[in-house]
């Protein structure tokens, strides 16, 4: 009945047990670490569906990034659980157990896995398929949805990325608490060195995947967080003093306002030259021209925000004194 | 100009808010977000105008046709939330700063703005959305933009609410997307009126009866209808004096919003209340929600908590009339929807007056406000009278189109409970009256003058609005007993 492969029975496997290791794991920093694992292998999995965008974004963001964060946040706070929520709760269970047998009996009447005939390949695909090359005129039909054809959630995504940093700003920047904690690993000469040979090649990586978005996998989104993963590295090797010194708070509010606002200004270009909201083929005499624009500028925006936004996050964190 | 302002009054608060962040000054931050509130409250009237005039308003994102495209849908139903989301968010903003400046540091007030305006920006971009995947991208925004509001009180516990309220939120809005998912699986599509058009044809298989399920446990969750309201009396007693009334009248509206959108225009009367017997749960909630919500008012200490389970209770009435499936329910649903929105900020404005003045929302602190701050008082008598539903003010109007749908479905026993409910409703409030006006102050409390005319008159704006629109019905109950029938039916009438 349901054609699963190899690979997709052990990725699976996988995930189910680095999930039961991390409910038993009593120690946070092991359980982070494993939550980093799994996305890793959640981007395998979804490597396998063909779906290349997605499992670059879940490795970058959730194996990456993210881990990081995390283990900036145990370094703040503590790196074992309180035993006290380790108790098997009998009602919460019963629930879960409730929504987990629902949601199992949901799946009986899905189309199954793979079946060229379910309707999310027969109604909406053909067009993006056969149509966007015309239409949108760039070869990653992803980013022809995303960019173009779907560009106001893509521009709602980069505004959630934004209200986050807004949020830690607001609860992370409290001027009376006390400036950086202690200054990283610059002693260790081997960190050092390989550090400052890595940073740029991680850099002209990111701006690859950027631009190169519109051909092959990649984007705004991962290429920002490859870009704030360069400069997370030097800080965490040469300290945040060093890191500060280009990357002031005012310069960081600057970027990741301008990522937002650059993308709403090309929306708004487009109705003042006779279109709608992003509509980009107006931006240029030719409309596949002006959608080749209009994606690069927008996922230009993306990549700003992005980038600033995970950059503001870790330098936030970092700052924070150990309470 | 004309034909992008369903787009405009999303997209201008929108873009504010990175400009807020950039100016970086509190007062110029408050302007531009004062300026954007305002206009997209110029542009819900209008585009109410024009829906009355011209029917249905389509507007094509990125100018491809839907369902490959997003559609912004404006129709009656939603453009008298938009309203009330700007109408709130406009009056509240004007008032904010004053009460600002004693909760929140003054350099930290352009980041608040800008996440008022991005939570005024998701509320406005779910309500507008023709397409359910784009419902689900503003509901980010504006969940995550509230849980910040929350949590910028200054009780420490206002940190614990807001958690709290992130917890329970996310889970809501992966239910959401969860069951958004499942109907793109079904029927292929995320555009909302072709997903509704597209089931119909699939019918009410397993697959379709469990997306219906979690999309109403999720936006239950958002609405804080009982059971699954845990969140909210915390969340609304410790964030800060404006940033309850704001949420308090807007997000769980649109919230309640989308459950009607995706019960009655994607599944259909027919699968909701057929199928699944939807009505035979919420109907037992709602009522649940009325009577335990009120009881539980009636023991607070706290006036700001004891308003939030009178929410609790009115959210028990919207969902009433949702369930009763009818014209006359809806009608009653959709403008209790509007009318506990005026009320309730009226009355959480009243109490950001206190807080300003006195520094504390206890019923024991409040003893004696009749004489020490006159109007403020007489402003929460009067938003109270609205709640509990007196005649001639709006809480009336509502309470009445819901008694009428209940005797019109055969549950005349409900229109007893609704009459039941609100006796507790008068109790509450009487409560507090009865320590405002006929108690003394307490023994040396300072001389306090009355609140500053930057929040009263915005308070009485609301206040007179209580009342206008429980003798003038013709704009509410005109619209929402067409909206109602749009609904239910398909066309208005």
């Amino acid at each position: 009945m349901i054609n699963l492969g190899l690979i997709d029975v052990v990725l699976l496997a996988f995930l189910v047990a680095i999930t039961w290791a991390i409910i038993q794991l009593r120690d946070l920093f092991a359980a982070v670490m494993l939550t980093g694992i799994f996305s890793l292998i959640s981007a395998c999995l979804f490597m396998v569906m063909d779906a290349v965008d997605v499992a670059f974004t879940e490795a970058a963001v959730g194996a990456g990034i993210s881990t990081v964060l995390m283990l900036r946040t145990l370094a703040l706070t503590s790196g074992r659980s309180n035993p006290r929520f380790n108790r098997l709760e009998l009602a919460p269970l019963l629930v879960v157990i409730a929504i987990g047998a629902a949601l199992v009996y949901g799946t009986f009447d899905m189309p199954r896995y793979g079946d060229p005939q379910a309707p999310i390949h027969t109604y909406m695909a053909p067009r993006f398929i056969e149509q966007s090359g015309d239409e949108v005129g760039i070869p990653n039909i992803v980013t022809s949805v995303l960019g173009s054809y779907r560009s106001y959630d893509t521009f709602g995504e980069t505004t959630v990325v934004f209200t986050a940093v807004i949020g830690v700003f607001l609860l992370l920047s409290d001027p009376r608490r006390g400036r950086r904690a202690g200054d990283a690993l610059r002693d260790d000469i081997i960190l050092r060195i390989g550090t400052k040979a890595l940073v740029p090649f991680i850099m002209v990586f990111a701006l690859y995947v950027q631009f190169h978005g519109d051909y092959g996998p990649g984007g705004g989104f991962q290429a920002g967080v490859i870009f704030a993963a360069a400069i997370v590295l030097y800080t965490l090797v040469f300290g945040l003093a060093r890191a500060e010194k280009i990357f002031r708070r005012r310069r960081l509010e600057l970027l990741v306002a301008g990522g937002v606002l650059l993308y709403g200004t090309v929306g708004v270009v487009s109705m003042a030259l006779g279109g709608n909201f992003l509509d980009y083929s107006v931006l240029a005499h030719d409309p596949v021209h002006g959608q080749h624009l209009g994606i690069l500028l927008i996922e230009l925006g993306v990549g700003i925000t992005v980038a600033a936004v995970m950059v503001s996050l870790f330098f936030l964190f970092v700052r924070r004194r150990q309470v | 100009m004309i034909e992008h302002l369903p787009i405009l009054q999303i997209l201008v608060p929108m873009l504010t808010a990175p400009l807020c962040v950039l100016s970086r000054r509190p007062l110029v931050s408050w302007g531009l977000a004062l300026a954007a509130t305002w206009f997209a409250l110029a542009t819900s009237i209008q585009l109410l105008i024009r829906v009355l005039a011209e029917g249905t308003i389509s507007y094509e994102l990125g100018g491809w046709p839907p369902p490959w495209g997003i559609e912004l849908r404006i129709d009656l139903v939603n453009v008298f939330v938009l309203l009330t989301v700007t109408a709130i968010s406009s009056v509240v903003l004007t008032a904010a700063p004053r009460s600002l400046e004693k909760e929140i540091a003054e350099q930290r007030h352009y980041l608040f703005y800008a996440a008022y305006l991005l939570c005024m920006t998701g509320l406005l971009g779910m309500t507008a959305t023709g397409d359910a995947f784009n419902v689900f991208v503003f509901l980010e925004i504006s969940s995550l933009s509230s849980y910040i509001l929350i949590s910028m009180g200054t009780h420490r516990r206002a940190l614990h609410a807001a958690f709290q309220y992130l917890v329970m939120g996310t889970l809501g809005g992966t239910f959401v997307l969860l069951g958004v998912g499942m109907l793109y699986m079904v029927t292929g599509t995320l555009n909302i009126v072709d997903m509704g058009a597209r089931l119909g044809e699939v019918g009410p298989n397993r697959t379709v009866l469990v997306a219906l399920a979690v999309i109403v446990v999720g936006t239950s969750i958002k609405l804080a209808l009982f059971p699954l309201h845990s969140w909210l009396p915390n969340a609304y007693t410790y964030a800060p004096a404006m940033v309850t009334a704001f949420l308090a009248a807007t997000a769980t509206k649109v919230a309640y919003y989308v459950l009607v959108r995706f019960v009655f225009r994607v599944f259909g009367v027919e699968l909701a209340f057929t199928a699944l017997r939807l009505d035979a749960v919420l109907m037992p909630m709602a009522i649940l929600a009325m009577f335990i919500a009120s009881t539980v008012a009636i023991y607070q200490s706290d006036v700001k908590r004891m308003l939030a389970y009178s929410s609790l209770a009115q959210i028990g009435y919207m969902v009433l009339g949702l369930s009763l499936a009818s014209v006359t329910g809806l009608t009653g649903g959709i403008v209790h929807l509007f009318n506990h929105a005026i009320m309730k900020s009226a009355l959480f404005l009243a109490l950001a007056c206190v807080v300003l003045r006195i520094g504390s929302t206890k019923l024991d602190d409040l003893r004696g406000l009749g004489q020490r701050m006159p109007l403020t008082s007489a402003a929460f008598v009067g938003g109270g009278l609205g709640l509990i539903g007196v005649p001639m003010t709006a809480g009336f109007v509502s309470k009445w189109y819901l008694v009428l749908a209940a005797l019109e479905g055969g549950f005349w026993p409900v229109s007893v409970l609704i009459l039941l409910s609100s006796l507790l409703a008068v109790i509450y409030i009487w409560r507090v009256v009865e320590v405002i006006y006929f108690q003394s102050p307490p023994e040396g409390a300072a001389a306090v003058k009355e609140a500053p005319w930057s929040i009263l008159v915005p308070t009485w704006i609301l206040v007179g609005a209580t009342f206008y629109f429980g003798i003038s019905t013709s704009l509410t109950v005109g619209v929402a007993s067409k909206a109602a029938a749009l609904l239910v039916n398909g066309d208005a009438p």
